[in-house]
C-alpha cells in the first residue's frame, strides 16, 4: 500500500497555481465487477468510517439494492441489475457506484467556491466542507451524477476515497471491508496491470468483450472497473462515454479567459487611454460653472 | 467440513448446492474467488433461485426446491455410466466391493426398501440392510467389483433410473443444463483434479436431508474427491461457533465428542460400553471407536472429579440418561421440534432459552407460541429482547388467538454479553478452534454465558444442599473446580475440555516408562486411559491446550506447502489435522493422486505432510488388507451403502417434500419420504395440498445483510434490508396482477404473512412432469421486534412441522403456499 502525502494539484476557483506541488504516486481503486457478490460490506464500512447516519426508513427499492440512489449520507451504492442476455443467460450484476475521482474533475471545474474542491497530486478529488457554499454547480458539473446536497447543512458531499486514511498510509474503508478482493487499492499503474490480467482471464472464461473502464473523456479516473461486458457499461449503471460537459469546459476554459481578457482588456484600455490622453477633465458646462 | 475454508482455494471445480456461500459466507467465499483466479476453477451453482452465488458462477442450474437428491443421483448415474469414477479409490477406500446380504432389495415401483411394512407405514425389519459376513464376523468383499450383490453393482442398478431425462423431468431444469453441470463436476474423477461441494441449510432443511448429504458424499467418493486437497463434502456452518456447539454435545443424543448419550436401558457402564463400542468389520480395521471407554471414562472424570471412581463406575449412575418412551420402547426424542411438541402437550414445566429464539426459529411459529403459553416459567438469555421473551405481548399472542391475561407463564429475560463482549473460542466450519479476545465490556447488567450458567448452577446446588431433593447427587457431585466458581475463566474451561493426567500415566507397552506425569496436559488421543487416571471434557479437542499452552491462540501465517494448511494457526481438531480422511489423497502405494497437491505422502517409512488420518507408521499397502483410511468406522472404508444406520434406507432415494406441487414421478404411491416425522398432535400440525389451492412451492432463506434475528436491532443492517419481502417470478406476478413493491399475502395451511413483492427474473417458472410450477421464496429475518418495519413479517409462521427421520431437522425449504395481492 503506498503511503501518500496529500500534495495538492488543483483547487476550485483558484487564481493561482496550487502550492507545493511535487510528484506523487497516483492512487486508484479497482472494482472487479466479475467478483462482486453484492455483500454491501463496503457500503457499511463507508458509512461507519465517515460517520454517516443510516437511513433505517429508506423506501423499498424493489430489488436487493440498498438505496434507490446515492445520497448525502450514502456515498457508495452497489447497483443491482437483472439482465437477460440474448442467449437466454441471466446475469445479476452488482456494481459499486461512487465518485470516480476523475483526472479532469468536472466538479472542480464547475465549483465557484475557493478551496471547496481540492484535487490532490495522488489523484483524489476531495470536497472541503467548510468552504462549500452549497451552490450545487459541482452536481451539474459531474458527468457521473455523484455529489449530493445535504439539505440540513446546505453542503455537498461525496466519496473522499478516504483521503484521511490514505494520508495515513491506510487503504480506503471499503477496500478494507471487501471479502472477495473485488476491490483493491494501490497505484494506478499497478492496478491497471492487475485489471488487464483479470480481463484476459474473463476473456478465456467466455466474456470476449471484457475490458477495463477508465474513461478517457474525463482524463481517466482513479476508480477503475473490470467489466465482463465492457462494450455495454450502461448495463452496470456506468455512462458509456462520460465527458466534462462542453459548456463547462467553455465556461471555465476559453470563456473564462475571454472574460478575463474583457475585464483586463478594459482596465488596460483605460490605462493606455490615460497615458495617451491624460486624466479626464470635466467639461465646464458639466460642472455647472 | 471434511476440509477447511482455506482449502477451497485448491479446488478445480466448486459446487455450491444446498447452500448460498456468496450470500451467507461472504468472507469464506474469498477462497472460491481465489480458486477461480489462481486455478481457473469453475463454480457450478445449483439452486431454486438465481442467487448471489449464481451471480458469479460459471454455470447455474435452477432446480425445484426439494429435488436435490434427484439431481445428485443423476450425477452419480452419469459418473457410473460414463466410467467417470476412480476405480482404485472406490476399491480400497469405500465399501463398493462389500457384499450385501441376500434379501436386500429396493422396490422401484413402490419406492421402498426391503423390510417395509405397508400396514404400519414403517420399516419393521431392517436386517437386510447389512453386509454378508464370514465366520469371524468380518465382511465378505469382492475386489473385482463384479459380484452381483456387491455395493458397486447394487449402485449401478439403483441409480440407473436417474437418467438426464428423468432428472430434468423431476427438477424442472433443462436436460442440457444438467448435462453441462454433470460434465463439469464429473470431470474431476481424474487423479489430478478435485471438486469441492459446499452445502449448508439448503440441504439440511428437508424431510430427506441426511440422504441428500449421503448422495453428495457418494458422488464425491466415486470421483475420488474425499480426503484430497480441494475436495471434500463441506458443510458451511451458519453461526460462528455452531461447529463448537455440535462438537461439545449440544444435541440431545450425544455428549461432547459425539459420545452417545447414555440410555435408560443401560444401567451400568459395562452395559453402556457393550452397547456402543463397535466391533471391527475388516481384519485390520483401526475401528477407533473401540476407544470409547477411554473417551467416556475420562469425560466422566471431568464431570464428576473425585466422585468418579473405579468402584462406582466412574459416576456413570450420576450421568443423565435418556428415558425410554413407554409407548415405543425406544429412547425418547428430545430434538428441537419434539421439545415444542412435548411443551404443547403440557409435558414441560419450564424452558431455558439460551441464545435461541424459538418463536422465530420455528418450525411453525404459531405452534411454538402456543407451546410457550403452556409453560409455568420461561427463562430467556439473550442480548436483545426477542420475540420469545415477548411472546406474551398482544400482537404476537394473537397469532394463536390468546390474550396476555390468558397466559400464566412467568418470563425472565437475562441480559447476556454478545460475542465481542467475552473471550473464549469459536470453532469454525473447518474445525479450527480459534481463540478470540474480548473487545469491550458488556453493557449494564449483561453477563457472559459462563457466569450466567455458573450462578444458576451455584444457586441450584445451594438449594439441593439445603433442602435435599429427589436425586441431589449429580448436582452435588459435579466437578466445579474453577478458580472463580461464579464466573469460570474460559481458559480453565478449555484446559479441562482438553484434559490432563490425574496421576502418572505409564506407557501401555512398557509400564516402566511414564507417558505423562500427573498434572500434564494431554496431547494425544491415546494418552487417555479408561482407568480414571486421565480427565478430558472432550476427547476430540485433545491437543488444543497442551503443556505448551493454549494453542487456539496461535496465529502463524506460515504455509510452507502453499496448500493453505497453516498448521500453526489455531488448533484444528482432530489432532491438528487440516484435511480429514487424508490417507485417501494418495493411492494404494502411497503416491499422492496429484503430485502438485500432496496432502500426505509415504516417505522414508513415515507419512509426511498434513497430520496423517491413518496409523502413523502403517505402510501404504496396509490399505489393501483391511487397514482402511476411514479409521472411525468399523469398516475402515467410507459407506456408499449405509448398513442400517439411517432410518430411510441404505441408498438415497428421491422423495418429494411432504408438501409438494406434484407427485413423485418415480413412485407416486410413496411420493414423499415414507418415514419422515410428521407431527399430528396439535391443530398447528397441518399439511396443505395443491387440490386445496396450495399450489406454489415456497422456500425460505437468509440474506447477507442480516444475521438471523439479531441484526434487526442494528440500524446499519436494517438500512441494508429494512423490510420483509417475497421474491416472486415475473410470470407469476403478472398472472396475479402483482407489481414490484405491492403488498402481498402468502398463505400456507398453517398461517399467513404479509410482505412486499419483489418481482424478479431470478426465479423462473418450471415445467415439471408436464405442468407449469411456480416457486417463490422469502428471507427469514423479520418478526415483531427491532428497528425498521417488522410488522410480523415472520417466514416461519408458514413452515410445516415435518422432520427428517435421522437428523430431525425441519423441512423449512420446500412447502406449499397460496399467493395473493394484499
Amino acid at each position: 500500500m503506498p503511503t501518500v502525502s496529500l500534495e495538492v494539484k488543483a483547487i476550485s476557483a483558484a487564481t493561482t497555481p496550487a502550492p507545493g506541488m511535487k510528484e506523487a504516486p497516483r492512487v486508484a481503486k479497482l472494482i472487479d465487477v466479475s467478483s462482486c457478490i453484492g455483500c454491501k460490506a463496503c457500503e457499511v464500512a463507508c458509512q461507519e468510517w465517515n460517520d454517516l447516519p443510516p437511513s433505517v426508513d429508506r423506501p423499498f427499492t424493489g430489488s436487493y439494492q440498498t438505496m434507490p440512489d446515492l445520497s448525502w449520507n450514502f456515498w457508495q451504492l452497489i447497483k443491482f441489475n437483472e439482465i437477460l442476455r440474448g442467449d437466454g443467460r441471466l446475469e445479476w450484476t452488482m456494481t459499486k457506484y461512487q465518485c470516480m475521482h476523475c483526472a479532469d474533475p468536472g466538479c472542480l471545474r464547475a465549483c465557484p467556491a475557493p478551496g471547496a474542491i481540492v484535487q490532490y497530486a495522488n489523484g483524489i478529488v476531495d470536497f472541503v466542507q467548510e468552504n462549500c457554499i452549497g451552490c450545487g454547480y459541482c452536481i451539474t458539473g459531474c458527468p457521473f451524477d455523484v455529489p449530493r446536497l445535504n439539505p440540513q447543512t446546505g453542503r455537498v458531499s461525496k466519496c473522499t476515497l478516504c483521503s484521511d486514511r490514505v494520508a495515513a498510509g491506510l487503504e480506503p474503508a471499503c477496500i478494507k471491508a471487501c471479502p472477495t478482493n473485488c476491490l483493491s487499492f494501490g497505484t494506478k499503474e499497478k492496478l491497471l496491470l492487475i485489471a488487464h490480467q483479470r480481463v484476459e482471464q474473463l476473456k478465456e472464461r467466455g466474456f470476449p468483450n471484457a475490458g477495463v473502464y477508465d474513461p478517457p473523456g474525463v482524463g481517466g479516473t482513479h476508480v477503475i472497473y473490470v467489466l465482463p461486458h465492457a462494450d455495454r457499461p450502461e448495463d452496470y449503471g456506468l455512462p458509456k462515454d462520460p465527458k466534462v460537459s462542453w459548456t463547462l469546459k467553455l465556461w471555465k476554459g476559453p470563456l473564462k479567459w475571454l472574460g478575463h481578457l474583457i475585464v483586463f482588456g478594459g482596465i488596460l484600455g483605460a490605462f493606455v487611454h490615460y497615458l495617451r490622453f491624460g486624466p479626464h477633465r470635466a467639461r465646464e458646462e458639466d460642472t455647472g460653472k | 467440513m471434511t476440509n477447511g475454508w482455506t482449502d477451497i482455494a485448491n479446488a478445480d471445480v466448486i459446487v455450491a448446492m444446498g447452500g448460498n456461500p456468496a450470500e451467507n459466507h461472504p468472507v469464506g467465499f474469498r477462497f472460491v474467488m481465489e480458486a477461480k483466479r489462481k486455478r481457473n476453477a469453475k463454480l457450478v451453482c445449483v439452486d431454486p433461485r438465481f442467487n448471489r452465488t449464481a451471480a458469479v458462477a460459471d454455470h447455474f442450474v435452477q432446480i425445484r426446491t426439494g429435488t436435490d437428491i434427484a439431481f445428485l443421483n443423476g450425477l452419480i448415474h452419469y459418473a457410473l455410466q460414463n466410467g467417470r469414477y476412480n476405480e482404485e479409490y472406490i476399491k480400497y477406500y469405500t465399501n463398493a466391493p462389500f457384499i450385501v446380504k441376500e434379501g436386500y432389495e429396493f422396490d422401484e415401483k413402490e419406492g421402498v426398501f426391503s423390510g417395509w411394512d405397508e400396514s404400519k407405514k414403517t420399516y419393521g425389519d431392517k436386517s437386510t440392510w447389512d453386509y454378508e459376513r464370514d465366520d469371524q464376523g468380518y465382511v465378505k468383499v469382492d475386489l473385482t467389483l463384479q459380484h452381483p450383490r456387491c455395493v458397486f453393482q447394487l449402485m449401478k442398478k439403483f441409480f440407473a433410473r436417474y437418467t438426464p431425462e428423468v432428472v430434468a423431468q423431476i427438477c424442472g431444469c433443462s436436460k442440457e443444463d444438467f448435462l453441462k453441470a454433470a460434465d463439469i463436476i464429473t470431470s474431476t474423477y481424474v487423479p489430478a483434479k478435485a471438486a469441492t461441494f459446499l452445502y449448508a441449510l439448503g440441504w439440511t432443511h428437508h424431510s430427506h436431508s441426511v440422504q441428500l448429504i449421503h448422495a453428495a458424499a457418494m458422488l464425491q467418493l466415486l470421483l475420488g474427491n474425499v480426503g484430497v486437497a480441494g475436495g471434500g463434502v463441506n458443510a458451511l456452518r451458519g453461526h460462528a461457533n455452531i461447529q463448537g456447539g455440535t462438537d461439545c454435545g449440544m444435541a440431545y443424543h450425544n455428549t461432547a465428542g459425539y459420545i452417545p448419550i447414555p440410555k435408560a436401558a443401560n444401567q451400568s457402564l459395562k452395559e453402556y460400553l457393550e452397547a456402543h463400542t463397535p466391533k471391527p468389520l475388516r481384519p485390520n480395521s483401526m475401528n477407533f471407536w473401540q476407544n470409547l471407554d477411554r473417551f467416556f471414562v475420562s469425560q466422566l472424570k471431568a464431570f464428576y472429579g473425585d466422585h468418579a471412581t473405579k468402584d462406582n463406575d466412574f459416576g456413570y449412575h450420576l450421568h443423565p440418561k435418556l428415558p425410554e418412551d413407554p409407548q415405543t420402547g425406544k429412547p425418547e426424542n428430545w430434538s428441537w421440534a419434539f421439545i415444542f411438541d412435548a411443551m404443547h402437550q403440557g409435558k414441560m414445566e419450564g424452558f431455558i432459552s439460551f441464545g435461541m429464539n424459538p418463536v422465530n426459529n420455528g418450525p411453525h411459529s404459531r405452534k411454538v407460541i402456543a407451546a410457550l403459553a403452556k409453560l409455568k416459567w420461561l427463562v430467556v438469555v439473550e442480548t436483545f429482547q426477542t420475540e420469545t421473551a415477548a411472546f406474551w405481548k398482544p400482537d404476537i399472542l394473537k397469532l394463536v388467538g390468546l390474550k396476555p391475561e390468558d397466559v400464566q407463564t412467568e418470563v425472565f429475560l437475562l441480559p447476556a454479553a454478545n460475542f465481542a463482549e467475552k473471550d473464549g473460542t469459536f470453532t469454525n466450519s473447518g474445525r479450527w478452534i480459534q481463540w478470540k479476545w474480548k473487545a469491550i465490556d458488556p453493557p449494564g447488567e449483561a453477563k457472559p454465558d459462563q457466569e450466567i450458567i455458573a450462578r444458576l448452577f451455584l444457586k441450584v446446588r445451594e438449594l439441593y444442599q439445603k433442602e435435599g431433593g429427589k436425586f441431589p447427587d449429580p448436582v452435588l457431585a459435579l466437578n466445579w473446580w474453577y478458580t472463580n466458581p461464579a464466573n469460570p475463566s474460559l481458559e480453565e474451561v478449555l484446559k479441562e475440555i482438553n484434559g490432563w493426567a490425574l496421576t502418572d500415566v505409564p506407557d501401555e507397552k512398557d509400564p516402566t516408562k511414564v507417558v505423562l506425569k500427573a498434572g500434564d496436559q494431554l496431547s494425544a488421543f491415546l494418552q487417555l486411559r479408561a482407568d480414571g487416571s486421565t480427565l478430558s471434557g472432550n476427547w476430540l479437542y485433545i491437543g488444543v491446550y497442551t503443556n505448551a499452552g493454549n494453542l487456539a491462540k496461535r496465529r502463524s501465517t506460515e504455509d510452507p506447502t502453499g496448500l493453505g494448511f497453516f498448521h500453526n494457526w489455531s488448533f484444528n481438531w482432530p489432532a491438528n489435522r487440516r484435511i480429514m480422511y487424508n490417507r485417501c489423497s494418495a493411492d494404494a502405494q502411497g503416491r499422492p493422486w496429484d503430485p502438485n497437491r500432496p496432502v500426505i505422502a509415504w516417505r522414508n517409512g513415515k507419512w509426511v505432510g498434513d497430520v496423517p488420518d491413518y496409523k502413523a507408521d502403517a505402510p501404504p499397502e496396509a490399505v489393501t488388507t483391511g487397514l482402511g483410511p476411514f479409521i472411525m468406522l468399523p469398516e475402515g472404508v467410507a459407506r456408499l451403502f449405509v448398513p442400517g444406520q439411517f432410518a430411510d434406507g441404505p441408498f438415497p432415494e428421491f422423495y418429494e417434500p411432504l408438501e409438494s406441487p406434484v407427485k413423485n414421478v418415480l413412485h407416486p404411491s410413496h411420493s414423499s419420504n415414507p418415514v419422515a416425522v410428521v407431527f399430528q398432535t396439535t391443530q398447528y400440525d397441518k399439511l396443505g395440498t395443491p387440490d386445496e389451492g396450495y399450489d406454489i412451492a415456497c422456500t425460505t432463506y437468509r440474506l447477507t445483510e442480516h444475521f438471523h434475528y439479531w441484526t434487526k436491532n442494528n440500524p446499519y443492517n436494517v438500512q441494508l434490508q429494512n423490510e420483509f419481502f417475497v421474491e416472486i417470478p415475473e410470470e407469476l406476478a403478472q398472472k396475479k396482477g402483482i407489481r414490484n413493491g405491492d403488498m402481498v399475502r402468502v398463505i400456507s395451511a398453517r398461517g399467513e404473512v404479509r410482505g412486499r413483492a419483489m418481482v424478479t427474473k431470478r426465479i423462473r417458472p418450471m415445467v415439471v412432469n408436464g405442468r407449469t410450477v411456480y416457486q417463490i421464496g422469502m428471507p427469514i429475518h423479520w418478526g415483531f421486534l427491532g428497528r425498521g418495519k417488522q410488522e410480523g413479517g415472520l417466514a416461519n409462521i408458514l413452515t410445516p412441522t415435518v422432520l427428517d427421520p435421522n437428523s430431525f431437522a425441519p423441512e423449512y425449504k420446500g412447502f406449499l403456499v397460496k399467493l395473493e395481492k394484499a
